[in-house]
């Protein structure tokens, strides 16, 4: 015996689900919109880039040309010019590159250990520094710039790229050590006591026992620091002098340097080219992003 | 103080306090070489306190810590020479079963072979040559716990710490591993000291168990000897499953013509063998079910035989328990399963006092 629907269905198996629902239709009408919202100036961008300079003049600006081209790029990356000179974006690219990486792996290995410290080694006022250290990722970083700007001078490394390497590494510490402090509360206190009773101390427990279980909390902050670093302008133009000047602030100068006609499609290439590192780390990492995110950020 | 010789490890006057949270008060304790002692009570008793004060991974407010004679109470973990298994396994997740193993001899710097020696006995003596190779993931719970306390063997200390090492596991796993434990200890002969709520655990494994209690030793005996004889109401209801019946009266009397009074029966105290000189006034009964015998009324009329109702019947498989009423007292019975009871119906009662318990009402302890 077994009850029946109204039409005479008997009920078995997993319940039919409705093909189109209200709910649905809104949710991807949402998604379609943002996507559309963000997808579009990148489409405007990416056809403005591949057109000459006469096609921009006389197209229209929605469609892409017939007869796409690379030399703007090419212009970009090697000859734009920048108002003092003509050697292309590939300085800032180059430029970024030595102040991020440097920045990122200082900074993520200290924040690590302090972490680490705060986490498992609690001290006199340990809860009073993290409080301190807590506080001070709010303070707005324009109330640091001049006196900053003076430090690096008294240290004699202003408008150098160790100044602008300190700056960022300082800047990032307060989320970071957070961020790893959280994460190794997180780990069982067993395993840490465990440790100790294996006889290992503070720097072989951090190696050989910690960081192998960290690579989601290493993903995470590496990709904050490295999409961080690169997007900045703020620190570059202050700190790193014109030599040293990042991607970001090379970009500005050479969209703002006109000599004769505006150049778009440079400018466009130039803009993808600045933007296509951040973009292509978080495409590739996104998975481990989340991971990590969930794995420790979040909890503790 | 030097602690005896024969003595493995020795805490004298140990407190522990979280600002005016007192964990630990003042506790003196002292394991014989070679004994298995339990340390059993609820949670927050200051049970793990201990251990964790023992394994020196807490700093103790006040008090000394002696293992093997030695003052070790500054010193590290690693340097004590004791083993320690925790409740969450707290195997290295990124290191293979062999490494988990010989992670702490590589600390301290052993040659090769010989820790290939070590991990192969050990492995061996636990059964986990299959699996030296494994990620503890890929490991059940009873196989963690196994390398957990095989970390702790390859060692080779004069001293184990349990910290509640089965209580992550499911009851036939648990008891699986209990008689594993119990098998090392026998073969071994090295100090254990185990940390646990099960008093079940207690009962099996230990030589002496010590019942603790807001940070203080409730009694330190022998299990038999807890079960048998608790030396407080604490201990006595604390330990036994199904728990001691607790019979408020009062004792008219004193010595051997000491009576029992319960409700409007009186129970003659000739066969019990007091602690301290009975005297009249409040005390408590203290029977264990099985201590209880049951008639079925109208045999016959017993001078000894008290007249109870039957309230309510929890038949558990092997035997059944009887909840049962004397006036307004509420207790129960344990009985052969086949013997069947119904509720309201009338029983002959008599307790086997000789192993019963009698306490102080007011002070809880044993008379």
């Amino acid at each position: 015996m077994s009850h029946t629907t109204a039409i005479g269905i008997v009920p078995t198996g997993p319940k039919p689900k409705k093909l189109i629902s209200v709910e649905r239709v809104i949710v991807y009408s949402v998604l379609l919109l943002c996507a559309v919202f963000f997808l579009f100036p990148l489409y405007i961008m990416v056809i403005t880039s591949l057109k000459d300079i006469e096609a921009i003049r006389s197209g229209n600006i929605f469609i892409p040309t017939m007869t796409p081209t690379f030399s703007a790029w090419g212009k970009a990356w090697n000859s734009a010019c920048t108002g003092l000179y003509c050697e292309g974006i590939k300085v800032g690219f180059w430029n970024s590159v030595r102040i991020t990486f440097p920045s990122t792996i200082v900074s993520i290995a200290i924040a690590s250990i302090t972490g680490y410290s705060l986490a498992n080694w609690p001290f006199k006022f340990s809860e009073a520094f993290f409080t301190v250290l807590l506080v001070s990722s709010f303070i707005p970083y324009v109330v640091m710039l001049y006196p900053l700007v003076l430090i690096t001078r008294w240290l004699g490394i202003y408008s150098t790229l160790p100044a602008v390497v300190l700056v960022h590494t300082i800047f990032g510490l307060p989320i970071l050590t957070l961020l790893f402090r959280n994460y190794f509360a997180s780990l069982p206190q067993e395993l840490f006591k465990a440790a100790r009773v294996d006889g290992a101390g503070y720097w072989r427990i951090f190696f050989q026992v910690f960081v192998p279980m960290s690579a989601p909390i290493f993903t995470v902050a590496v990709i904050l620091q490295i999409t961080g670093i690169w997007n900045d302008f703020l620190f570059g133009v202050i700190y790193a002098g014109p030599t040293n000047y990042p991607m970001t602030v090379q970009l500005n100068n050479i969209v703002n340097s006109v000599q004769g006609g505006k150049e778009y499609n440079v400018d466009m290439a130039a803009t993808i080219l600045t933007g296509i590192v951040p973009l292509a780390i978080y495409f590739f990492s996104g998975k481990y992003f989340v991971r990590g995110i969930a794995a420790g950020a979040v909890k503790g | 103080m030097k602690a005896n010789s024969t003595t493995s490890v020795s805490v004298r006057g140990l407190a522990l306090s979280y600002g005016a949270v007192q964990v630990l008060k003042a506790l003196d304790l002292d394991i014989a070489d070679g004994e298995f002692l339990v340390l059993l009570g609820p949670s927050g008793c200051g049970k793990s306190t201990l251990l964790n004060c023992i394994a020196g991974l807490l700093e103790p407010s006040h008090g000394q810590v002696f293992i093997k004679g030695k003052n070790v109470t500054w010193e590290e973990p690693k340097d004590r020479g004791i083993g320690m298994v925790f409740q969450s396994y707290a195997l290295y997740p990124q290191m293979t079963v062999e490494r988990n193993l010989s992670f702490g001899l590589r600390v301290s710097g052993l040659a090769k072979d010989e820790i290939e020696k070590r991990v192969k006995r050990v492995g061996d003596m636990l059964q986990l040559g299959d699996l030296l190779q494994r990620k503890p993931s890929a490991l059940s719970g009873g196989q963690r716990q196994r390398v957990a306390i095989g970390r702790a063997l390859v060692r080779e200390v004069d001293v184990f710490l349990f910290d509640e090492p089965l209580s992550n596991l499911d009851a036939k796993l648990r008891a699986e591993l209990r008689v594993e434990i119990k098998r090392l200890h026998q073969r071994l002969a090295n100090t254990m000291i185990y940390v646990t709520h099960d008093q079940i655990e207690a009962m099996t494994l230990a030589d002496r168990i010590a019942v603790m209690k807001g940070g203080t030793i409730q009694q330190l005996d022998a299990p038999q000897t807890i079960y048998n004889k608790p030396k407080n109401l604490y201990v006595a209801g604390f330990i036994g499953s199904p728990s001691m019946n607790f019979l408020k009266g009062k004792i008219e009397g004193a010595g051997a013509k000491a009576v029992f009074h319960l409700g409007g029966q009186k129970i003659p105290l000739k066969d019990y063998v007091p602690d301290a000189p009975l005297k009249a006034g409040a005390a408590v009964l203290g029977v264990r079910p099985e201590h209880i015998q049951l008639d079925m009324a109208a045999t016959k009329a017993n001078s000894d035989a008290y007249k109870a109702v039957v309230d309510l019947v929890e038949p558990m498989g092997s035997d059944s328990l009887v909840w049962l009423k004397i006036d307004d007292t509420l207790f129960s019975a344990r009985v052969e399963s086949n013997q069947h009871f119904d509720p309201g119906q009338k029983v002959d009662v008599r307790f086997r006092i000789n192993l019963a318990s009698v306490f102080d009402e007011a002070t809880g302890d044993r008379l």
